[in-house]
């Protein structure tokens, strides 16, 4: 097994006195897609803030290409390759798609390059093409997921960081949008750190999985693996096993607990 | 530590929360009360100061910190509220069909002072409730010069620049606006108005107000009117500031419009900023700090020693660089310093200080926008 591109470790971090991330480990190993699941609250955002460099871990560390990243300034993590599409999309609303786009490769220089990602994005998301001269802000809720990733892809990132891409989506359009990262992982290689509350379809889209409760890892295995398990059938996926009474027990409880 | 048992809804409203701050605000208040038998006159009057630019941080404070609209005109309805106060009851109001001007006595005048700030606080906040930030400012801004101008230009009334002599208030030989009794006269007004403001604070009103602040969609949808609400802010903010410069106006003894200017309007919005904004207290720390703190600069510089004491301007750099100091480590102003130093305390040998251990940079529920 080759070394994974980005190694967190025993990573804690605080909102003040809160402790929100309690410990936590994880690899993403370059060419696939790690997601990272959890009721509201458990901690995603934290985790992907924490990478980014958003926020400052108290402890731990973040290895990412070979250097320890943790508690570096976001925009030298970014440099490095590591692109963060933040919760809630958060683009530029009085920019062009168009220059969102270009602010995404802000960090390039190769004029070349920017053209043919600019087409690559194109191709990818047709949508962006026709709509190129539009205030961001004037683009619905999906749009402005797609402008996102693709702003993160114009950068030309080693690993993206995903943070709820189908946050405030129709069902159609999180399907949508997960299968072009999946065509995206599968096409260009590209890694990503897949954060989602939609447990199924992160699940279906992702190779390795990792489960967060209240800031901590209980569950860690590949994707296929915990499609299987009955805990994340039944608290993730809502799957109810109806049992012999055909009623669910009450004292049912998850494994790691 | 003090864990309450709540046994009454009526508990979560209470002004005073548990017999602490009965005793603390108590022994406040108590303090206060002695404290010009103790001092020297000069003192005295700069307390009275103190009370006067409180209470128009009060003002201030509801609309800036609890309602979210930045007026950097207030200086204006501080000029308003003092020259009413000085016209009312010194030429008094002279109507048409009246042979003379009706001189009002203090009790009257200085809630109609109020009333009539209120007023042109309404004037301006009816065109002004679409506008927020940066642009309410200029609005407010514009407002505060065009009242100046008038001040100033509308001689008949206001003696324009030559100034305006404000006439002291007797009871027989009692003079109620110098010295002692006008300490206990600003005293009394504060303590009403900061009254006054917890409990609007706590009602519907109170609360549709700070909702607006925090997001005006999610209120409308509460069914705030938010034009009634901001309204009802600038009106109720530019009112209390008309009271304070009704009693600011006794202080002076002379009006003239150049006491009303931007600069003043500048100085409420440091005191509120500085002083915490959504707090009373920081109100009243702000007008310690705007006040007090230049004071005690000049009573520092006789210790220093002389070569640092000499340097030109050493006071408002010293003033300046806490000013800085104070907006960059307390997102809270001198209030959220306040509330570390009552944890350490209420915790005492357990205070942690991770509790306001801050992240790069700030989170949602920790600064004001």
């Amino acid at each position: 097994m080759s070394e994974p591109i980005l190694k967190v470790r025993n990573i804690e971090t605080y909102y003040g006195p809160i402790m929100a991330i309690r410990g936590v480990s994880l690899d993403v190993e370059e060419g696939k897609i790690v997601t990272v699941l959890g009721a509201n609250g458990a901690g995603k955002t934290t985790i992907l803030k924490t990478i980014c460099g958003v926020m400052d871990p108290q402890k731990g560390s973040i290895v990412f290409d070979g250097a320890e990243i943790q508690k570096k300034d976001p925009d030298k993590i970014m440099r490095r390759g590591l692109s963060h599409v933040p919760e809630g999309r958060e683009v530029f609303p009085f920019l062009s798609v168009r220059d969102n786009l270009m602010m995404g490769a802000y960090t390039r220089n190769d004029r070349d390059g920017i053209a043919h990602d600019l087409e690559l994005v194109h191709t990818y998301f047709p949508i962006l093409k026709q709509r190129s001269e539009q205030p961001a802000g004037q683009l619905s809720g999906g749009e402005q997921q797609m402008l996102s990733i693709s702003r993160a892809l114009m950068a030309r990132p080693k690993v993206m960081l995903l943070d709820e891409p189908s946050l405030g989506l129709s069902p159609i359009l999180v399907k949508e949008i997960f299968a072009i990262i999946k065509r995206l992982n599968v096409e260009q290689g590209m890694t990503m750190l897949l954060v989602e509350q939609n447990a199924n379809i992160a699940l279906h889209t992702a190779d390795f999985g990792y489960v967060l409760e209240v800031g901590r890892i209980v569950m860690e295995d590949t994707t296929e693996n915990l499609l299987n398990k009955d805990d994340i059938r039944e608290f993730y996926l809502g799957m109810q096993d109806h049992g012999v009474r055909g009623k669910r027990r009450w004292k049912k409880r998850k494994t790691w607990r | 530590m003090r864990f309450l048992f709540k046994t009454d809804y009526e508990q979560d409203i209470q002004l005073a929360k548990h017999s602490g701050y009965i005793w603390s605000y108590g022994a406040l208040l108590l303090a206060v009360l002695i404290v010009p038998f103790f001092l020297e006159e000069y003192y005295v009057g700069q307390m009275t100061q103190l009370y006067i630019m409180a209470i128009a941080g009060v003002g201030l404070m509801l609309l800036a910190g609890y309602t979210g609209l930045i007026s950097l005109g207030h200086a204006a309805f501080f000029g308003i509220g003092a020259y009413t106060e000085a016209v009312l009851t010194g030429n008094g109001l002279a109507l048409p069909f009246m042979d003379e001007p009706i001189v009002f006595s203090f009790f009257l005048s200085f809630p109609l002072a109020g009333i009539f700030a209120a007023i042109a606080g309404i004037a301006i906040g009816i065109p002004a409730l679409r506008l927020v930030g940066i642009y309410l400012a200029i609005a407010t801004f514009a407002f505060a010069i065009i009242i100046e101008e008038i001040l100033s230009r509308w001689e008949s009334v206001t003696n324009g620049y030559s100034g305006l002599l404000v006439e002291s208030i007797y009871f027989g030989d009692f003079e109620l606006t110098d010295g002692t009794p006008f300490y206990y006269l600003c005293l009394g007004v504060l303590i009403a108005v900061i009254l006054f403001s917890l409990n609007l604070l706590r009602s519907p009103t109170g609360r549709a107000m700070m909702a607006v602040r925090d997001s005006e969609i999610s209120a409308q949808s509460m069914g705030v009117n938010l034009a009634k609400t901001k309204t009802i802010a600038f009106a109720l903010s530019a009112g209390i500031t008309g009271l304070a410069g009704a009693l600011f106006a006794h202080k002076l003894g002379f009006l003239s419009p150049e006491s009303f200017t931007v600069l003043q309007s500048l100085e409420l919005l440091v005191l509120v900023v500085v002083g915490g904004l959504g707090s009373m207290h920081g109100a009243v720390f702000g007008a310690l700090f705007v006040l007090a703190l230049p004071q005690g600069l000049a009573i520092l510089k006789d210790y220093l020693p002389t070569q640092i004491a000499e340097v030109p301007g050493i006071e408002p750099l010293l003033f300046g660089l806490i000013l800085v100091l104070i907006i960059i480590f307390e997102p809270l102003g001198i209030y959220g310093r306040w509330l570390k130093v009552k944890l350490y305390f209420q915790m005492f040998p357990l205070y942690k200080k991770a509790t306001f251990k801050r992240q790069k940079s700030y989170m949602k529920s920790e600064r004001l926008r």
